[in-house]
């Protein structure tokens, strides 16, 4: 008997000192140390340009504070002309459509469709200045806008329709002595703003950015590491790393997490092994558009509709709008699941003119390739926008309809509100034929979720994933998930021995107790306890 | 026909047979957790828990197979049709009868012939399988990537797991029937009993007709405790 408890108490203590010795509380990976020791120290600028006489002559017009930045950053110019900033496109290849120069020309989106014809107010959003549908020389360094993404002040700001330059309240001189890297502000001007508002495009790039809290992001948190943009997307020559996949298409020059990190930042192997297949934003990204809401649907099949022949408006509680007559109906979401996809760094994208195989499904503005069998692949998480919007059912395409115009009369849809016809001009504008017919289409547009890191507490947990129901992932059948799978076979064969044994257990055990009383009230008679 | 207590199962027999017990009930709870059936320590620490119990499982494996093979102990599994229709009788027919066992337990024969396909199944079959696909689970890598063992480039895990949860189902059955089985000795707990404390009260004499074992009251009569210590000698002689 005492060797019973020697041994089970044996037994206890491995097993107490097993799960002590497993216990990860406290860890904490070194390079995520030295990332918190080196982040925190902010640099100071080695100069002062207050001091450079040339910055100090009156500015008349912001090509002049360009000059004045060229006639010392000599070369800089040039690196700024070959970047995807300037030019609004760049050399991609694709696989089964080779070598494309893909951007704002040629590529659509499911949102406001495209740029052409709009560029006037699409403008503000580029780094140049002067830029209209018709005028704009790409060529000339005069044009660079240097300050939008160098101003340190937060004063400068370019004004509406004016086709990128500034808005005339900009103290020229004061800005140009004030500049310095970028800083989430400058970037955020532009990218917390894609589709027309704040949040509507990404759903993880907001205004909330320019000065979260931890919960919002772990890394720009202002009282945490307080990274700029520039601290990942790492950048040499005006070459800035990382890109959307709304636009990209191939695996290159990506800004990814591991580059601080490492492959396998965690402790624990199981979770380090998870990173063979599943991208660091699966897990720690639980939720995005923490702060505000952002654009899940867009029907453009319900525009143009007026009241007493005006266009009209409808918001929800939040403000957020929920009907334009210029843009039709809209959905919101905020603290939103993102769903997951296999990715493996290439995409394709639907390009003006291409031909639509199939219109009974939804098309897919940007194709992000990838599944399980694929080496490359990783899940990540995505917000997937879904829109109904313009084609041609003779001819199979999207749609680019005329917008945007300052009068009625030039056939504007935001004017005019007649589809067919801001559908000739518009098409007529990027030099495709048009039928004369219209009809609407189901389209979804992917966009990787990336910002709004969680804090390590708020981490997806396994279950969220490996469960029967409501698994996080699903959607992606194309694998075998523990808990998440099993083969019904399996199954019913496995719960199926196991009620068979116990039935089997119970009535043998029923009638040997039935049979052993029997013998037992009559202990003479041994013929009767036969079964 | 008188009845003795003898020293059946040596120590390390005993502490193999409870540990592997406790083992295989701490491998299917958690295992089952994994699977996503139950949910009780937290998905996280019961692929920790699961993971610990196999390499604590395949130690005492190990030392289990040392030792069957180092005392001989390991030729009582050797399978043997001989007696094996009698011993189905016996569960389907004669235990009701209160009918005596077919076959005698012996020091030397402690497994009735059913028991010896059963339980060789399990060590040559269910077992392994259990370890090798548990093994397998562990260190199997996607194939293009490295780490883990390079020659483990196994495409998808989808056929190991399906294996080694059915093994699970199995060894639960086992479970099940081993419980129940376990009453049918002389007395309901006399099986148990002996596993626990080592000895039991077997049959003095072998190779008799065991007419007499009918009247089971005997059972009932007190323990004639003798020379327990020479007996053990004698096993242990016989063993060696
Ligand atoms: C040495 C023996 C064993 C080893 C090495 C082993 C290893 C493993 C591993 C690595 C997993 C996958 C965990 C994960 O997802 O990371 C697993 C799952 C599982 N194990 Fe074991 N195991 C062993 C024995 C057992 C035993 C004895 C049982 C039950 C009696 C069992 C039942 C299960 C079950 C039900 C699953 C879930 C399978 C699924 O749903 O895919 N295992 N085991």
């Amino acid at each position: 008997m005492k060797k019973i408890v020697l041994v089970l108490l044996l037994i206890g203590l491995i097993i107490f000192l097993s799960v002590k010795l497993l216990t990860t509380e406290n860890y904490k990976p070194t390079a995520l140390s030295l990332l918190e020791e080196k982040y925190p120290k902010k640099e100071t600028s080695s100069v002062d340009h207050s001091q450079f006489a040339v910055l100090q002559k009156k500015f008349n017009t912001p090509q002049e504070v360009t000059e004045a930045c060229i006639s010392c950053h000599t070369e800089r110019d040039k690196e700024i002309m070959r970047s995807s900033h300037w030019n609004w496109e760049r050399e991609e290849y694709i696989a089964g459509r080779g070598i494309v120069d893909i951007g704002k020309r040629n590529a659509v989106n499911n949102f406001c469709i495209g740029v052409e014809g709009n560029e006037q107010s699409c403008a503000k959003c580029h780094i140049g200045f002067g830029m209209t549908s018709t005028t704009f020389s790409f060529t000339d360094s005069k044009n660079i806008d240097c300050l939008v993404c160098h101003d340190n002040t937060e004063t400068y700001v370019k004004g509406n329709e004016l086709a990128g330059l500034p808005d005339p309240s900009v103290d020229l001189n004061y800005v140009s002595q004030h500049v310095g890297k970028p800083k989430r502000s400058n970037c955020g001007v532009c990218h917390f703003f894609g589709g027309g508002g704040n949040n509507v495009k990404h759903g993880d790039l907001e205004s909330a950015l320019f000065e979260p809290s931890k919960d919002v992001d772990v890394h720009m948190a202002v009282e945490g590491a307080d990274l700029q943009c520039i601290d990942c997307h790492l950048t040499e020559k005006h070459k800035i790393l990382g890109k959307m996949y709304s636009l990209s298409s191939m695996n290159k020059d990506r800004s990814t997490c591991e580059e601080c990190h490492t492959e396998n930042p965690h402790k624990e192997d199981i979770l380090n092994e998870h990173t063979y297949k599943v991208a660091c934003q699966a897990c720690h990204i639980p939720v995005y558009a923490k702060v505000n809401a952002t654009k899940t649907a867009w029907d453009w099949s319900t525009a143009g509709k007026l009241k007493n022949g005006q266009p009209y408006e409808e918001d929800d509680a939040d403000g957020n709008h929920t009907y334009l007559s210029i843009k039709g109906s809209f959905k919101w979401g905020k603290n939103l699941k993102p769903e997951y996809i296999w990715f493996n760094g290439t995409a394709d994208h639907y390009l003006l003119g291409d031909v639509i195989n199939d219109t009974t499904k939804p098309l897919k503005i940007n194709t992000l390739n990838g599944s399980y069998s694929d080496k490359d692949s990783k899940i990540i998480p995505v917000k997937i926008h879904r829109a109904i919007q313009p084609f041609d059912p003779v001819y199979k395409v999207l749609i680019q309809p005329k917008l945007f115009a300052d009068k009625k009369g030039e056939g504007a849809f935001w004017q005019d509100f007649d589809w067919r016809r801001s559908s000739a001009v518009g098409m007529k504008d990027v030099k495709l034929p048009f039928s004369g017919k219209f009809s609407f289409i189901k389209t979804e547009m992917y966009w990787p979720v990336n910002h709004m890191v969680s804090t390590k507490d708020k981490t997806v947990q396994c279950n969220e994933c490996h469960s029967r129901n409501n698994s996080r992932l699903a959607a992606l059948t194309d694998f075998y998930m523990p808990a998440r799978d099993y083969s019904s076979f399996v199954e019913t064969a496995g719960i199926g021995i196991i009620l068979l044994t116990l039935f089997g257990v119970f009535v043998h055990g029923t009638v040997r107790v039935f049979s052993s009383r029997k013998r037992k009230a009559s202990p003479n008679n041994q013929n009767l306890s036969g079964v | 026909m008188g009845k003795n207590k003898v020293y059946i199962y040596k120590s390390f027999e005993r502490f193999w047979h409870w540990t592997q017990a406790l083992l295989i009930f701490f491998l299917a709870f958690t295992g089952f957790e994994i699977h996503g059936s139950i949910s009780f320590f937290g998905y996280l620490n019961a692929v920790r828990y699961h993971n610990i119990a196999a390499y604590a499982f395949i130690v005492l494996i190990i030392f289990a197979i040392f030792w069957h093979l180092s005392t001989g102990e390991w030729k009582q599994y050797l399978p043997t049709l001989e007696h094996i229709r009698s011993q189905i009788d016996y569960y389907l027919f004669g235990i009701f009868r209160n009918a005596p066992h077919p076959t005698k337990k012996t020091v030397l024969s402690k497994l009735n012939p059913l028991q010896k396909l059963v339980y060789l199944g399990l060590k040559i079959l269910v077992i392994p399988i259990m370890v090798i696909s548990g093994l397998l689970y562990m260190f199997y890598r996607y194939p293009q990537k490295g780490g883990g063992i390079a020659g483990l480039n196994i495409g998808s895990i989808e056929p190991i797991a399906l294996i080694h949860t059915f093994g699970a189902f199995l060894l639960i059955t086992f479970v099940i029937a081993h419980l129940y089985l376990i009453t049918t000795g002389t007395t309901i707990t006399s099986n148990l009993r002996a596993m626990i404390t080592g000895y039991e009260e077997l049959e003095e004499t072998e190779g008799d007709e065991n007419k007499s074992s009918e009247n089971s009251d005997e059972v009932k009569s007190p323990e004639k405790k003798q020379n327990i210590e020479v007996e053990t000698v004698l096993v242990e002689k016989e063993i060696i």
